[in-house]
């Protein structure tokens, strides 16, 4: 099948990726930019294992065709530490031992990233913060210390000049 | 369906009761397998029930394998079912 060529960013890099028409984000990443961080659960968009942030906002790359980043900004758990670095998400997430398995995590902390920046101005809600991450499935049933991850860093990044 | 962080109820906290594993390395024991163990006997089980006792043990149960437990016949467990 033709490749097409898009140009696109990939964990901070510019980047001219020739894909398939019919080949997912997820596929791209994983077959072709061995990124295997986001990993399919369902490959129906169901259980946000795939989730990756394009221009800022979590999508599922199993829904996503990899045509559709061109002059977009991917971003994939590899792209989360800077020089050697752990990103303040996945940090809290392991202070907090918020994973038992693991397959969700990539998800789980690329959601949480979406749902820092939307609430980046006022600090979310444990109602608002189990709404974003309904959409991510954990089977080990680790909700409760993402919860408490989510809440030490909500805590921690809240907004200069905000109250608390 | 499974539950989502929406269903998990507030105030959940874990705790662990140490009870090592005497197999186990460091006394550890898989946990979050045990909703997938049960699946394939039970598919294993539903197929020789199907074939009137002929078993296929080897996974995955493709068509050459279901022929095969067909030419062998009923397995000495028979079809799993009392």
């Amino acid at each position: 099948m033709a490749r097409i060529v898009i140009e696109t960013t990939i964990n901070g890099r510019a980047r001219e990726i020739a894909v398939k028409p019919n080949q997912t984000l997820l596929e791209y990443l994983r077959d072709e930019l061995h990124l295997t961080g986001a990993v399919e659960g369902c490959g129906v968009g169901v259980c946000g294992s795939c989730t990756v942030l394009v221009d800022g906002r979590p999508v599922s790359s199993c829904l996503t065709l990899a045509t559709n980043v061109e002059g977009r900004e991917v971003t994939t758990i590899e792209g989360l530490s800077r020089g050697g670095q752990l990103d303040l998400v996945q940090q809290a997430f392991l202070e907090y031992q918020a994973f038992q398995c693991g397959y969700c995590t990539p998800g789980m902390i690329m959601a949480v990233k979406g749902l820092l920046a939307e609430f980046s101005a006022q600090a979310p809600t444990e109602a608002q913060i189990r709404d974003y991450l309904s959409g991510n499935i954990c089977r080990c049933g680790t909700y409760a210390e993402v919860l408490q991850a989510v809440q030490s860093l909500v805590g921690r990044l809240a907004p200069a000049g905000s109250p608390g | 369906m499974l539950p989502s962080m929406e269903d998990a109820p507030e105030g959940f906290r874990s705790l662990l009761v140490e009870t090592p594993h005497p197999d186990g390395p460091f006394g550890a024991k898989g946990v979050g397998e045990a909703g997938l163990g049960p699946v394939a006997p039970a598919i294993g089980n539903a197929v020789a029930n199907a074939l009137g006792g002929a078993r296929v043990k080897d996974l995955p149960i493709r068509p050459d394998r279901v022929l095969a437990a067909l030419r062998a016949g009923p397995s000495p467990s028979g079809s799993g079912l009392r």
